[in-house]
């Protein structure tokens, strides 16, 4: 058993159902049934697996652990995987959420069912695979070909506006993207190799550091996506399917945190200190901003992508804090976010799959109806606003934390965005279900049906439960995180000791 | 003494030879048979060009023959492989069309033949003569078959376009090749190189290699000697287009790299700088003015400007990985290039013919599911995106124009990939997103191959593409 290749194996385990998708028939309701319990049991395996990996993760070793390294294509690249304490969580939240994406969408897709299907399980293959990846050009390959499936995905199954908002998510996030790729080769040439374990120990010329990163940050910070180049999320998000808009909210957006941690400070130590008053700046921006712009949206959705924006604002900061808390707290901010945004997504579903509309004004007292669906709204808006309790507050507070000890000023602008969360978020919930129930079309609708109870609450006892007791996630993460930031500051020692011995 | 240096001569150019003769025998038996003997003769050409490629590859040795001015070296080995490929497919998806015509000519497959021999011949010269003579057996071939359909107006401008173009730049070519020779007093590449050692090379010189440049990338198509390109590619029969787009600038290809890397070693500099203007010149030539097009064969020519720019980005760097990424570039392009048009030539319906606007492909992944998903696989691969072959085509020229510091080229380059992603996005958009328009009649067989074979091949170089890159590092390493 120990040389079974697990990683590969959770990788690759969904393209097993496409191909078994691949030769089932797309007609009917018999086949339509036979294609989701194949998809869902493929998902659900994939989780299993992938749960054996937080099982064997060994959390006292910051290395990289279960790696596989095989030659590939030639010209130093590699096939090359292993997780370590950062990236280790991200394919679990992955492999968690892909089976509830896959019972979301039983119903509301009507269409081409067996496609949809066959693009989810791509994606999720291709998104495991950038945790997974060792190697930066793999890593690069699985990051830029998720766009592929993700752009079907928006353009076929999406709303009204879905063909424009998929040409702006593919070529904003590409044009990014390319740049990391000469990036990315100019590294190759410096340090002759792609091997991620031998980069992160490579010592970049400064001047190098500077150029490198920048082109890393256009790659990530479009990913992430920081303000100002935020826009294609609202239009992607609004436009997506509900099962869409979850994978990206939940998963997607975490590639670009994840490429910060991994490449950006780990590699280019001196690079990000000089950088990080900007990304605070940028932070601290998007966080304010974008929480004002949410609070003006009309339709829920939108208004949910703005807020994520503003949450990945709190990462981005907490990561180039570079101290533990931050880093740490960056990571746990994006491991929750995903499961709230994902749940607040899923939410939207359930009462656009009844009503066919996203307009907040639609809406209205649903809690005289809907009491189930009422309770789960409020604990997912509460954990979107940070309540004490929830996993939302553990993020944003140790991030906040790890910035007050680098930017006072950062900090109390991110808290302003507390607040100012508090009031979007608040004022939704408040919009859509509570109010007296006077729209009649409003008055015929069914609570949660036990489908939809299955998706949301394992999401709610997971929110609840990392509130409340936080440290698997930090038992796993601090020995690589710890790692990291030592080497961080000893990068940025060394290179301050050179710049005094120069003078 | 000097008859066995002939036999050895005229072993080495075997394939050639028998491509040539047995394109002589067939054409007597065309003339001669008349109309019954059409199928033999389509049957013939496709297995001449098969067994010429078994020849090459399993017979003939490496040398030199005809007093330096033929090589057989891995790399003409390399590319006139990709060439036989090119043509036996292009061969084979237009005699399968060639069904749908009221009447078919006998010369077309004997045209493709000479046309193959004049390629091959391009690809081992290692003279400026012997460079001229192969690349006007080439052109004087394709002139002929781009007007092949002789009643039809747009194929017979088309062809009239290309030849007249393509003389005066066959006449600035060889006005170049002679400047050369005035200068260095030499017509063999290898002379010409070390005439060229030491000193700063004279003005006239420098003429002479820029008029040369000029004549080789009009047979390329790269930008500013591309304008032919849409006109021909229009308005040639599509099997004839499927052609051009492949084998001959494979051919152009192989001759520009051996011209600059053999001949002109010692003036890199020199040539450099005009490499790298017509590579930019044509990917963002090619990137922008494919946006407005609405025919799908003229946006596969400016798809096609735009990637021989992208092949030059390897040639600009001038070195062993740069060689190696622009012939693993050639191989993926013509596969994705072949499989494209494969699927341009699927596009008919019953009573139109073929259609060959971008919309008549509306709604396709409904209508036909599989060639659907092997056309957007082509289309994203020709954007460049990963874990697709054109992906990886894209990555070694880059990685080569990185390492030789060529770091403007490389930024322009990519970021003319993204605007280019756009117009192939835009034929997806168009297959996935919109709705049926056309039922197209049953794809015939050999299409059918063709486009999944392709599609397998650009889907699987992940898995497959060590060896072919291998193969690709053993060619190039032929000139260092």
């Amino acid at each position: 058993m120990i040389d079974w290749p697990l990683l590969s194996t959770v990788t690759f385990l969904p393209l097993i159902g496409v191909l078994v998708l691949l030769f089932m028939k797309d007609e009917g309701e018999t086949s339509r049934r036979n294609v989701y319990y194949v998809s869902l049991m493929v998902t659900a395996f994939t989780f299993v697996f992938s749960l054996f990996v937080w099982i064997g993760f060994d959390n006292a070793n910051p290395g990289f652990q279960m790696v596989e390294k095989m030659d590939w294509l030639g010209s130093g690249i590699s096939y090359h995987m292993g997780v370590d304490g950062i990236s280790m969580l991200f394919v679990i939240l992955t492999t968690f959420l892909m089976p509830l994406c896959i019972i979301a969408s039983k119903h509301s897709i009507k269409n081409r069912f067996r496609d949809y299907m066959i693009a989810f399980l791509i994606l999720e293959t291709l998104m495991i695979g950038v945790f997974c990846a060792l190697d930066i050009v793999l890593f690069y390959v699985f990051f830029e070909a998720g766009l592929i499936p993700m752009f079907i995905i928006i353009g076929v199954w999406g709303g009204q506006r879905r063909v424009y908002a998929s040409f702006k998510f593919f070529l904003y996030t590409l044009l990014g993207s390319v740049l990391m790729l000469l990036a990315i080769m100019a590294m190759y040439w410096q340090a002759g190799t792609t091997d991620i374990t031998k980069l992160l120990e490579y010592d970049f010329p400064v001047s190098m550091q500077t150029w490198l990163w920048l082109a890393f940050f256009a790659s990530f910070a479009v990913k992430m996506p920081m303000w100002p180049v935020h826009t294609w999320l609202p239009d992607a998000h609004v436009e997506a399917p509900t099962a869409g808009s979850v994978i990206l909210a939940g998963v997607l957006l975490k590639l670009g945190g994840y490429g910060l941690i991994r490449f950006s400070l780990a590699m280019f130590p001196v690079a990000s200190a000089d950088f990080a008053p900007y990304v605070f700046a940028l932070s601290a921006i998007a966080i304010v901003y974008t929480s004002l712009v949410a609070m003006m949206q009309t339709d829920i959705k939108k208004l949910i992508a703005y807020s994520s924006v503003a949450h990945m604002g709190y990462v981005t900061m907490g990561i180039f804090a570079a101290n533990a808390q931050g880093v740490q707290g960056a990571i746990f901010q994006m491991l929750s976010h995903g499961l709230i945004s994902g749940a607040l997504f899923l939410c939207v579903g359930v009462i656009y799959d009844r009503m066919h509309t996203r307009e907040i004004s639609a809406y209205g007292g649903l809690v005289n109806n809907m009491p189930n669906y009422a309770v789960a709204f409020m604990l997912f808006t509460m954990a979107n606003v940070g309540l004490p309790g929830t996993s939302g507050f553990v993020g944003e507070f140790m991030v906040l934390i790890g910035v007050f000890q680098v930017s006072t000023w950062t900090a109390m602008f991110a808290t302003l965005g507390v607040i100012l969360s508090a009031a979007y978020a608040l004022w939704l919930y408040r919009r859509v279900v509570f109010g007296a129930l006077e729209k009649e079309n409003l008055k015929a609708l069914l609570d949660l049906s036990g489908r939809e109870k299955t998706i949301l609450y394992p999401l709610i006892a997971l929110v609840i439960f990392f509130g409340v007791y936080p440290m698997p996630v930090f038992d796993a993460t601090a020995a690589s995180v710890d790692a990291l930031v030592t080497q961080y500051s000893a990068a940025i020692e060394a290179a301050q000791n050179i710049a005094m011995s120069a003078k | 003494m000097t008859t066995e240096i002939l036999m050895e001569s005229l072993h080495l150019s075997l394939p050639e030879i028998m491509l040539a003769v047995g394109a002589m025998v067939l054409l007597m038996i065309g003339a001669y048979g008349g109309r019954s003997t059409l199928n033999a003769i389509n049957g013939l050409s496709v297995a001449l060009l098969i067994i010429a490629g078994l020849v090459l590859i399993f017979v003939v040795g490496q040398g030199e023959a005809f007093n330096g001015a033929y090589l057989s070296d891995p790399f003409a080995k390399f590319m006139k492989v990709l060439a036989l490929i090119g043509s036996a497919v292009a061969l084979m998806m237009s005699i399968g069309h060639s069904r749908f015509e009221k009447n078919p000519f006998f010369e077309f497959p004997i045209l493709i033949l000479l046309a193959t021999v004049g390629m091959m011949l391009m690809i081992s010269a290692n003279d400026m003569i012997a460079l001229y003579l192969g690349l006007e057996l080439q052109s004087l071939a394709l002139y002929v078959v781009a007007a092949i359909k002789r009643d039809d107006d747009k194929s017979t401008e088309a062809g009239l376009k290309y030849f007249v173009l393509g003389a005066l730049s066959s006449g600035i070519l060889l006005y170049g090749a002679s400047l050369i020779y005035g200068y260095t007093g030499h017509t063999g590449f290898d002379e010409i190189a070390s005439a060229l050692t030491g000193g700063k090379p004279e003005l006239g010189l420098i003429f002479g290699l820029v008029f040369l440049l000029a004549g080789i990338a009009f047979k390329i198509s790269a930008v500013p000697f591309h304008m032919w390109t849409p006109d021909v590619y229009e308005g040639a029969p599509t099997p004839v287009t499927a052609f051009l787009a492949a084998a001959p600038k494979v051919a152009a290809m192989a001759v520009f790299i051996r011209l600059v890397i053999e001949a002109f070693q010692t003036v890199t500099h020199e040539w450099q700088q005009i490499v790298v203007f017509i590579a930019i010149a044509s990917m963002v030539l090619g990137a922008f003015a494919a946006i407005g097009q609405s025919n799908i064969k003229r946006l596969m020519a400016y798809s096609s400007i735009g990637h021989m720019g992208y092949a030059l980005v390897g040639l600009a760097a001038g070195t062993q990985s740069g060689v190696s990424g622009i012939v693993l570039y050639m191989l993926i392009y013509m596969v994705m290039t072949l499989g494209t048009f494969a699927c341009i030539l699927a596009m008919r319906t019953k009573d139109d013919g073929n259609l060959e606007n971008i919309n008549d492909l509306a709604g396709l992944a409904k209508s036909n599911p599989f060639m659907a998903v092997i056309l957007t696989i082509f289309m994203f691969s020709l954007a460049g995106i990963p874990p697709l072959a054109g992906f990886w085509g894209k990555y070694f020229v880059f990685v080569a124009a990185i390492e030789a510091e060529l770091y403007a080229l490389a930024i322009i380059g990519v970021l003319a990939s993204v605007v280019g992603a756009y117009y192939y996005l835009r034929i997806i958009k168009i297959m996935w997103f919109d709705e049926v328009k056309h039922e197209f009649a049953p794809v015939a067989g050999e299409l059918r191959l063709v486009y999944s074979l392709a599609g397998l091949f650009v889907l699987g170089y992940v898995i497959i593409g060590g060896p072919i890159g291998t193969a690709a590092e053993v060619a190039a390493r032929t000139f260092f």
